[in-house]
């Protein structure tokens, strides 16, 4: 029983691990890289877009996933009676 | 009153702070001297794990680098921060509950091998001994250039400091004065920063001013853009490497970044598996503040920089130059005779460093017997001013400029100290207790902690005063060395429960050993043998710092295809793994 609930802890946890690592590929290599070229046409004040996500954006980005991650798995731990 | 006296009140001032700490946290067991008890609170070790991540690089060389670099120094603001969320999400919980003090612990129980543990010790003296040689360097730069102190003695009254507040206190001492460096840096990087971007764009916040519009109107990237463009470099805001080495060069520094024994050892710190997520969350919040201004700093000296010294005949040239020159760090060739000063494209010297006669030229300037003839331009500016000198260029304050000095070293007095921790830790725990004399006592093994400590501050003294050629170089690849040997061992012992000791020692050994051949061919030769082999030849197009990735996937595939063809690990092994991806329970597992 108790390692049933351990899987299916695990799952979620994976599972949420991959959202969250996707947006941080998408913003840092994704739009500060591989497509910074193209988001370079659009401004955002004195910024180019691209520009400004590979030296400022995809940053506050991962400040905030990292938060999130926190809350979520503070909520799963709760949900699965492993916080303490 | 002067720089100088500024200069030296402030360093007194924080040195003493420092000391107070060290005396307050003295270490009485090997637990608080290793891992501070275990009771850290998040917000501390947030602020200790941004101090000790935030070395002397961070805070004097990357926003100088990026100034250079535009577009392409992206790749250290996104690397040095992205590593981690690699860091928070999929290795800081899992460690922290596992619970045992080092990266070594880990590796040898998890592989349930000695050689395994072998293989992560020698990793992880390797990584922290490159990196703390950096770190003294760095001590002994300040001490020189705002002090006048002999780069010796500055590096000597670096080690002592450190010395104090590690040999007494251990990660305990280490932990807290490292609060206060924080403090002490953060405010320092961040003064001067506030200062510029008012006067330069209206606007106080870096990270906004930065985007904002100068004088006359115009955007201030734009202008820079324009300027640069003028004189024949690149766009600021595009880079001239390729998006494949940018690419490979991020995820190198990310994943070494997550690998870095000496950051991951601070999440062993706190009490529970959910501190530690919060933590890593602080520590980066703490970092991205530095980290977001850095980008900012660069394009406000990049743009004044330009502004001051292009066309501008040397005699009329504020005084900062003519004492940045008088330390060597800038040197100007009046190859047109025109008296003023050319700065454009190409390289002003024939090789890396000015050499200088020791005679003067008819408007007072410094001659230099190595002016690369073949360009027109005349200016060579050592990267590491930018930071240092921003404030002076600027016109700010004297206290302003005498904060740079205290917040460096308080930037690479931090890192020293928690590199030289994992050294000592590796020696003392993993050797010693774990392999040669498992039944010490925990007083014999406090004392050789502090034994090794004591011999680790003293090689890595030697090394600031005695820097071999290739350190500099070699700095920048630790990342690449820890992206290539820890990161997959932890991750794959975390995510894989199939993965085994052969698997983990092939791939570590493989994964290091290919980084670090590519490193000597490629980057630092081997003195008196052979020189490096030109970028021409690159594998794959990738320059030795990204080559950290590529090394990284070759230990993976070799990791997992080597387990498959093994045994699988003991049932114990399977336990533990199964025990780790579980928050509950962090606290008792210490005590085992």
């Amino acid at each position: 029983m108790s390692t049933n609930k351990a899987t299916k802890y695990w799952k979620e946890n994976i599972s949420y691990l991959m959202i969250l690592l996707l947006i941080w590929f998408a913003v840092s290599f994704g739009a500060g890289i591989l497509f910074k070229d193209a988001l370079n046409e659009i401004r955002l004040g004195g910024f180019k877009l691209g520009f400004w996500f590979a030296q400022q954006g995809s940053i506050y980005v991962f400040v905030i996933l990292i938060f999130v991650y926190v809350r979520l798995m503070n909520k799963l731990d709760r949900k699965y009676g492993y916080d303490e | 009153m002067s720089v100088e006296a500024w200069t030296w009140i402030l360093v007194i001032l924080t040195f003493a702070l420092y000391f107070g700490i060290a005396i307050w946290a003295r270490a009485g067991s090997t637990k608080e001297f290793y891992v501070a008890g275990g009771g850290v609170s998040p917000l501390a070790n947030g602020m200790a794990t941004a101090a000790d991540w935030m070395s002397a690089a961070s805070f004097i060389s990357m926003a100088g680098l990026i100034s250079f670099m535009g577009y392409d120094g992206s790749v250290f603001l996104m690397g040095w921060t992205g590593g981690y969320v690699l860091l928070a999400l999929l290795l800081a919980p899992y460690l922290r509950k596992f619970g045992k003090f080092t990266v070594p612990d880990f590796i040898g129980d998890r592989y349930y091998s000695n050689t395994a543990r072998t293989v992560a010790v020698l990793c992880a003296l390797i990584v922290s001994f490159t990196y703390v040689a950096g770190q003294m360097r760095g001590v002994g730069i300040v001490f020189s250039q705002f002090l006048q102190v002999d780069i010796v003695w500055g590096v000597i009254i670096g080690m002592s400091v450190v010395l104090v507040f590690a040999f007494l206190g251990g990660m305990k001492g280490i932990t807290y004065t490292q609060v206060a460096q924080y403090c002490v840096l953060i405010f320092a990087f961040m003064v001067p920063a506030f200062f510029i971007s008012l006067q330069m764009t209206g606007n106080i916040i870096p990270q906004i001013g930065m985007g904002g519009t100068v004088s006359d109107g115009t955007y201030l990237l734009d202008k820079l853009d324009n300027l640069s463009t003028q004189l024949g470099f690149k766009e600021y805001t595009s880079g001239s490497k390729t998006t494949w080495d940018v690419f490979a060069i991020t995820l190198a520094l990310m994943v070494g970044t997550a690998g870095l024994p000496h950051v991951i050892v601070r999440f062993f710190t706190v009490p529970k598996v959910k501190d530690a997520r919060k933590s890593a969350g602080l520590a980066l919040l703490f970092i991205a503040i530095l980290y977001t201004t850095a980008p900012a700093i660069a394009v406000f000296a990049r743009t004044n920089l330009i502004e001051t010294v292009s066309d501008t005949e040397y005699e009329q040239i504020p005084a900062w130059f003519k004492n940045w020159e008088n330390t060597g760090l800038i040197a100007w060739a009046d190859k047109n005779d025109d008296g003023k000063i050319q700065y454009v494209t190409g390289a002003a010297l024939s090789s890396k460093k000015p050499v200088f006669t020791e005679e003067r030229g008819q408007y007072g300037q410094r001659l230099i017997s190595n002016a690369n003839m073949s360009t027109a331009n005349e200016l060579y500016v050592d990267r590491d001013i930018m930071v240092l000198a921003n404030p002076e260029i600027a016109k700010l304050p004297n206290w302003v400029i005498a904060l740079v000095a205290a917040g460096g070293l308080a930037a690479a007095l931090s890192t020293a100290a928690g590199l030289l921790l994992v050294i000592s830790t590796s020696v003392s725990h993993d050797l010693i207790k774990k392999q040669l004399k498992p039944n010490i006592s925990d007083k014999g093994e406090l004392l050789a902690a502090r034994i090794s400590i004591l011999v680790a501050i003293i090689i890595a003294g030697l090394f600031g005063i005695y820097p071999p050629g290739f350190v500099a170089a070699v700095v920048a690849l630790a990342f690449g060395l820890a992206a290539a040997s820890f990161f997959p061992a932890i991750i794959l012992g975390i995510f894989d429960k199939r993965m085994n000791k052969q698997g983990a020692i092939a791939g570590m050994v493989v994964g290091v050993s290919l980084m670090l051949y590519y490193m000597i061919v490629y980057k630092t030769g081997l003195i008196g043998v052979m020189d490096p082999r030109p970028a021409s030849e690159w594998w794959f197009n990738t320059s030795p710092e990204g080559f950290g990735t590529i090394a990284m996937i070759v230990n993976i595939i070799i990791s997992v295809t080597v387990s498959r063809l093994t045994p699988a690990p003991p049932k114990e092994v399977q336990e533990i793994v199964e025990n780790i991806r579980i928050p509950s329970g962090a606290g008792e597992a210490h005590a085992h």
